[in-house]
């Protein structure tokens, strides 16, 4: 278990009896998305429908489109064809009740961790310190307590994105697009970062759509792993993982998942 | 550190050939006869002082809030920059040498072409600057602050506006480095006080050591106004420049 920001019980059951609603809470239906005048097809005839509180992966080699189904799916691109469906903002003046996190590091280095985290809040219309107040009950209770005063650079790259995540989460959306959370950590941190989404979602379940190249991280975290062709991006796979949370890089069966997801891969190119 | 030593190797050289060749006081007075004439004069040179300390700041304050508001406005709107960033060009290379005399005519011998001359001159290094840093706010940053339903009015205050900030410091800084000379320029083309007027005077009364003492203090007020600016923004940017510590 990771020494810093753990917390007690890292488990999670994919989504049980979706309680009243049964319609999904991402609902892609024949997305094309083009660039550059037509010349460049980045997703064509996508389809994907999100069960509410489920965790889906999204894979595919690079270029083929997985950031901007993100930028869709958060309404921050209008399709060329086809529809997007998400649920209704959580903020105020937001597109759609989706928000994304950005490839990259993305936190403001002239604010501590605390009013990063805040962010959201602040920009929802809630007064500063009432959004500090939230902040720091969200950071507490995530395990980042004591990281809420420092500026992002005295932070590790770790601890960092979780600190985005946790800002992602205090947006109050109902499903939030997490685009490479860990792309640019180190193995050993990437894995540690990992085991504490795995509790932060069990703690705070929300619909996620998570962008990752990383199949090992597909196959550890997701409900669901949804494989994209070469561009233009088109859904070549989309495979259940039935397994229950914490799941070993190592087990059989997570193994088995990231066969399934690499011979989909290698197939889509 | 090292400044002081060359600044001190400098000082002592020219001492030396100043004492040890021949040459004329009026010609090339030495630090020493620079020192004793600064003493000697200091209410004179404190007068006219504090003429120039007010050009350089009322303008220098000009400046940044023109350059400023002229950043904002250039950022905020495309029709602005297209139509006024190149008039903002074109006003650099209006001759001030010819301009200063002209304004002196116009407006008199008293404070305000000065204040003219030194903002017209001190805008442009704070304006480019500062507006290449609000359209150069990290992208990623931007898209997050879109997603999560941001305004124009959130993304400057949130983003583009704390980017710009060590920017802003920058341009200022390159600022008072020339304000010096705007308003000694400005005090040749016409005026009856100020260290410029003083230098000015002072070289074809043969009194070259006062016309040096006054070259002094005026580069003493500009160091001191850049190292305020560079504790200023220690103050108010202290993520420009992160402490090297352990990371938690």
């Amino acid at each position: 278990m990771p020494a810093k920001g753990a917390m007690s019980s890292p488990t999670r059951t994919p989504p049980a009896s979706v309680t009243l609603e049964k319609q999904p809470a991402v609902d892609l239906d024949g997305v094309r998305r083009v660039f550059a005048a037509g010349s460049v097809v980045a997703l064509d005839g996508v389809s994907l429908r999100v069960d509410p509180g489920a965790v889906v992966a999204v894979v595919g080699p690079s270029g083929c489109g997985k950031s901007t189904l993100l930028d869709l799916v958060c309404g921050l691109q209008a399709p060329d064809a086809g529809t997007v469906r998400s649920p209704a903002p959580a903020a105020r003046g937001a597109a759609t009740g989706a928000v994304l996190m950005p490839q990259g590091d993305t936190l403001l280095p002239w604010a501590s961790a605390l009013d990063n985290a805040a962010l959201a809040l602040r920009i929802a219309g809630v007064a500063r310190p009432a959004a500090r107040e939230r902040a720091r009950v969200e950071l507490e209770a995530l395990g980042l307590g004591q990281f809420a005063d420092a500026r992002p650079a005295a932070l590790s790259g770790g601890m960092r994105q979780r600190i985005a995540v946790a800002r992602t989460l205090l947006s109050g959306a109902g499903v939030i697009c997490l685009d490479e959370p860990f792309g640019a950590l180190d193995a050993i941190t990437r894995a540690d970062a990992q085991r504490w989404l795995t509790a932060t979602l069990a703690r705070e379940p929300r619909t996620v759509l998570l962008v990752t190249h990383d199949t090992e991280e597909a196959a550890l975290l997701a409900d669901r792993v949804v494989v994209l062709s070469a561009r233009p991006g088109r859904v070549v796979a989309d495979i259940p993982v039935p397994l229950p949370h914490p799941r070993v890089a190592t087990d059989a069966a997570v193994v088995a998942v990231r066969a399934e997801v690499l011979a989909a891969l290698e197939a889509g190119r | 550190m090292l400044a002081v030593l060359i600044l001190l190797a400098f000082l002592g050289g020219w001492q030396a050939y100043a004492d040890l060749s021949d040459i004329d006081e009026f010609l090339l007075p030495s630090p020493t006869d620079v020192l004793s004439t600064a003493w000697e004069d200091r209410g004179l040179l404190w007068d006219n002082f504090q003429v120039t300390a007010q050009e350089m700041g009322i303008g220098l304050l000009i400046a940044i809030v023109l350059g400023v508001g002229l950043a904002l406005a250039l950022h905020r709107w495309a029709q602005v920059r297209r139509g006024l960033y190149p008039l903002l060009i074109a006003s650099q290379t209006v001759p001030i040498v010819l301009v200063a005399p002209l304004l002196a005519a116009w407006l008199g011998y008293d404070l305000t072409p000065k204040l003219i001359i030194v903002a017209l001159v001190c805008f442009f290094p704070i304006v480019v600057p500062t507006l290449d840093a609000l359209a150069g706010a990290d992208p990623g940053r931007r898209k997050l602050m879109a997603g999560l339903g941001a305004s124009r009015w959130q993304q400057l205050r949130f983003v583009e506006a704390p980017s710009a900030l060590p920017a802003l410091f920058t341009g200022t800084r390159l600022a008072v480095a020339i304000a010096a000379i705007a308003a000694v320029l400005a005090e040749t083309a016409g005026s009856d006080a100020g260290l410029g007027h003083l230098m000015t005077q002072s070289i074809p009364q043969l009194e070259t050591a006062r016309a040096f003492a006054a070259v002094v203090l005026l580069s003493l007020f500009s160091l001191s106004l850049y190292a305020a600016l560079t504790l200023a923004e220690r103050r108010v940017a202290p993520w420009a420049h992160p402490p090297k510590g352990p990371v938690l």
